[in-house]
């Protein structure tokens, strides 16, 4: 296997899929120009003139819409570990006698482990997305036919902008749709707040599938995808389990150690200075960053100090910020949980965006590097601040990457992590899967302590003589080691056998995942 | 002698079951099972093969199933395996005793809060010194089953050797007694710094206590290690000064409310009427023996607001700690023993004038026309020690 190694460090093979790789040249380097892809032209003159694009099922859809063998076909992770399309969609193409597909989720989740007999049986050849929990140990163990690619939601919007990758047919569940396919997801029993993560799949694809549960008259208020865009709508008992759709993400952590590594994460955000009038901030939904978001907030209040925005995934608790006018907007990715979709729906000043406003290295900036800081998660994190979030350190694919690349280019970045799990420490020599850089990463924030990256030379300085436990990541490190009985031993993989590539942002590849011995 | 000794956790994070089949012959074979297998697989089998050859052991079967266990806990588990197979071994198998363990604490420091950790249980221990209580009591007594005491006597000593409290007083909480005897060989010789003896009585057993250890510290002199009885019975009560100067060693005196209620009779409840005439006589018998009164849990730990006002009303009372079983207590603790503002005022002007005095070159402190007495200017001392933090 020919390749070389990246700026990273990381070596890369020349091909993944039999397509050639660009291996990662540095953040901000490589500078595409080219002009974006584009679907098909459509005419009206095609499609019915009264709007209506019911058809009887989805097979038929997916005939309508010319389904063969090898074609890339999508879906979306909107309802989570609820979802029921996605395993619809490839039973049905299983049925028609469809092999050798392309599956471009935008996430996947445990919930999608029958996709495993379809991918044993040729149906679908590999995954092009992140892969979450049984899929990923598939891919780990090298039974996937094709090598897996994982992009970050921005990526993945980048990817389908500049023509990586071409889909061929886009499947949407959508919790609220009306014949002529547009589309929200405020309403109806799989309400999920919003579908923003198929806009590039409306806008892109050959031929959209709208799949619904809750078919209203037209015109669907407020159109979140256009149905200008979708070719077929279809109607489903249900695409997803509401319990599941939002269940588990607003629990608050009980683990005193995530609690004190959350309450420090807000400290270091109030002494830093960062935590001004206007400023802004994300969180995602994970136990830290719920408790960090609540620290925060007493925080913010005690300094009678107001956020300008702040980013979702929106849960009760940004909510209730956005409600107690300590913040003017929440911009929002996801809506975790019931009262995050309530908010979206009514007030004006909870916005949904999509991985385009929010992420897309295609665009004309974005959202996310305008935030102020952001508080994320990872798998490991080395004395170089270089992190992974993808695998666990004995080599096992196990989550995708979400947003988290995307959201690194924020002004501050921290990772507020455990510095151990079990017995296995987070803080290492070097990451088993290099999916973000260090010069991105600003703080991380363990409960033994507050490691600062060394080029943030103004966040040493405005945390000086700060009663934070700040220390060199190095020492914190060595602590964990002799907790763990040193340090653990690297995992054991078969070099010769590339199972899954991770995209950066701008598409070029930065690691490899290989293939579990 | 037992040839099958089976100890330890299954599916308990960071811990592991480990089950010895002592063998005629077939040398040393382990069977591990790890969820760590590939980081630290090889690390652990060398342990036990370590310790087989340390205790002497040349032919057994060794099954290890590991979630994740932490080397302390890993060597205790081995080690309280192979003294079940041979209870009479005396030779210990000790990790280095951590550098920064090595400090002593002062008599009259402060105890507001008191973490108990059960002795049995790795993920709770090795984080204890982080949330910053004043002393963490590893505890050996209620909190353990009575199946996994044997094994949690070498988890306590292995952490004391091998765990960071972070400067955190290192209390151990004894079993009843005599069985409490038998345990203290085990923390003893490892830098305990305070033994907190359960269902105290009489003076009696303060004194046995005292006595075995020091037997015991022969082997290691250096510090001192200090007593704090817990009172949990009527007859306790009503024993408690004799209980609180039956030794120098005495630091504290609390009460244990759970069991003290039970033994006259009656249930617990928040406004604790029933326990007031015990509380105040705990507090009595240490102030009038110069010992700190240190107040008993307050086990409801989702109701912050609940041990706010437990808090205050200890501190009125005239106890200056308090018992806390989750971390999240800790703050709650620690903001509410701390002094009010008229306190801090008072303070400040006694020791103010103190130091008035000491210019003076006299021995007597007064305010104002009154005279102050030196276990008042002590306690202004405290108080602005306290707010000035540790």
């Amino acid at each position: 296997m020919k390749g070389k190694n990246n700026a990273v460090g990381r070596w890369i093979p020349e091909k993944i899929n039999g397509n050639p790789v660009i291996p990662f040249q540095g953040v901000g380097k490589y500078i595409p120009d080219y002009n974006k892809a584009a679907p098909p032209v459509a005419s009206c003159a095609n499609y019915p003139k009264d709007g209506n694009k019911v058809v009887p099922n989805l097979r038929e859809a997916l005939k309508k819409a010319g389904i063969r063998n090898g074609m890339t076909v999508s879906t979306h992770h909107h309802f989570r570990n609820g979802d029921k399309v996605a395993n619809f969609l490839f039973d049905t193409i299983a049925d028609m006698g469809i092999k050798d597909t392309r599956w471009f989720p935008s996430a996947s989740f445990p919930c999608h482990s029958p996709i495993i007999k379809h991918l044993e049986s040729g149906v679908v050849h590999y995954i092009e997305g992140s892969m979450n929990g049984p899929l990923g140990e598939f891919c780990s163990r090298g039974k996937m036919k094709g090598q897996g690619v994982l992009r970050s939601h921005g990526g993945r919007y980048r990817a389908v902008q500049d023509g990586q990758v071409h889909i061929d047919i886009a499947v949407i569940g959508a919790p609220t749709a009306d014949p002529f396919g547009n589309a929200n997801a405020l309403y109806g029993k799989s309400a999920c707040g919003s579908i923003m993560f198929a806009l590039a799949d409306s806008q892109y694809a050959d031929k959209v599938i709208m799949v619904t549960d809750n078919l209203v008259p037209f015109p669907c208020i407020p159109w979140q995808i256009n149905g200008n865009n979708v070719d077929f709508v279809v109607e489903m008992d249900e695409i997803g389990d509401p319990s599941k759709i939002v269940s588990g993400t607003t629990k608050l952590t009980r683990s005193p150690a995530r609690l004190l590594i959350a309450e420090l994460t807000a400290r270091f955000i109030k002494e830093s200075g960062i935590m001004k009038d206007g400023f802004s901030f994300q969180a995602g939904a994970g136990g830290i960053a719920l408790a960090f978001v609540i620290h925060l907030k007493k925080f913010m209040k005690e300094a009678g100090v107001k956020a300008g925005w702040v980013r979702g995934g929106s849960t009760k608790y940004l909510v209730e910020l956005l409600e107690e006018g300590l913040t003017n907007a929440i911009l929002d990715g996801q809506t975790f949980d019931l009262d995050g979709i309530r908010s979206m729906r009514e007030n004006p000043n909870h916005v949904w965006t999509s991985p385009f406003t929010s992420y897309s290295y295609h665009g004309k900036g974005h959202f996310a590097s305008m935030v102020d800081v952001v508080v994320l998660g990872a798998t490991e994190v080395d004395v170089n601040f270089n992190a992974n979030v993808v695998t666990h350190s004995d080599g096992m694919l196990l989550h995708g990457i979400g947003g988290w690349q995307d959201c690194l280019f924020s002004k501050c970045t921290i990772l507020a992590i455990p510095s151990f799990r079990d017995r296995i420490p987070v803080i290492v020599d070097r990451v088993t899967t290099l999916c973000g850089p260090g010069e991105l990463i600003d703080v991380i924030v363990t409960e033994k302590g507050i490691a600062i990256n060394p080029l943030r030379k103004d966040l040493l300085k405005a945390l000086k003589g700060s009663i934070l436990p700040i220390k060199p990541i190095e020492e914190i490190k060595k602590e964990v080691e002799r907790i763990c009985g040193g340090p653990p031993a690297p995992p054991k993989v078969d070099k010769n056998r590339v199972v899954a590539a991770i995209q950066w942002v701008d598409g070029t590849v930065i690691d490899v995942v290989y293939k579990m011995m | 002698m037992p040839i099958i000794a089976e100890v330890g956790k299954k599916e308990t994070a960071s811990d592991c079951f480990v089950k010895l089949k002592i063998t005629k012959k077939g040398g040393i074979k382990i069977d591990l099972k790890s969820k760590v297998e590939s980081m630290y697989g090889k690390s652990i089998r060398n342990t036990a093969k370590k310790m087989m050859n340390f205790f002497g052991i040349e032919n057994a079967d060794i099954y290890i199933e590991d979630a994740g266990t932490f080397p302390f806990v890993l060597t205790a588990r081995i080690e309280a395996a192979i003294k079940k197979c041979f209870p009479k071994k005396q030779e210990e198998f000790l990790g280095k005793l951590l550098p920064q363990n090595l400090y002593s604490v002062k008599r009259d420091r402060f105890r507001r809060s008191r973490l108990y950790v059960p002795g049995d249980q790795p993920r709770l221990i090795i984080n204890a010194g982080l949330y910053k209580p004043d002393a963490i009591i590893l505890d050996l007594e209620d909190s353990v089953a009575p199946s996994e005491k044997e094994s949690a006597r070498f988890i306590v000593r292995n952490a004391l050797r091998e765990v960071d409290f972070l400067g955190a007083e290192r209390m151990v909480r004894i079993n009843q007694l005599p069985m409490g005897l038998h345990d203290l060989g085990f923390v003893v010789p490892h830098n305990v710094h305070t033994i907190l003896i359960p269902k105290c009585e009489n003076s009696d057993q303060v004194k046995e206590v005292d006595e075995r250890i020091s037997e015991f510290r022969i082997q290691n002199s250096e510090f001192r290690i200090f007593l704090m009885p817990i009172i949990e019975s009527a007859l306790g009560v009503i024993n408690a000064y004799e209980i609180a100067t039956a030794s120098k060693n005495i630091v504290a005196l609390t009460i244990g409310l759970e069991d003290y209620t039970a033994d006259i009779g009656t249930q617990r409840t928040s406004e604790g009427t029933e326990s007031f005439w015990a509380r105040s006589q705990v507090v009595n018998a240490a102030r009038a023996a110069g010992i700190q009164p240190i107040d008993s849990v307050f086990s409801d730990v989702a109701d912050e607001e609940g041990l706010k006002n437990s808090v205050l009303e200890a501190k009125s009372l005239g106890f200056e700690g308090k018992g806390c079983i989750h971390p999240g207590q800790i703050k709650i603790i620690h903001t509410n023993f701390a002094p009010t503002e008229k306190e801090i005022e008072k303070a400040k002007r006694i020791v103010l004038a103190l130091e008035d005095a000491q210019k003076k070159g006299t021995g007597v402190v007064s305010l104002g026309s009154k005279m102050i007495d030196p276990p008042v200017v002590k306690r202004a001392q405290n108080i602005l020690r306290l707010t000035g933090g540790k």
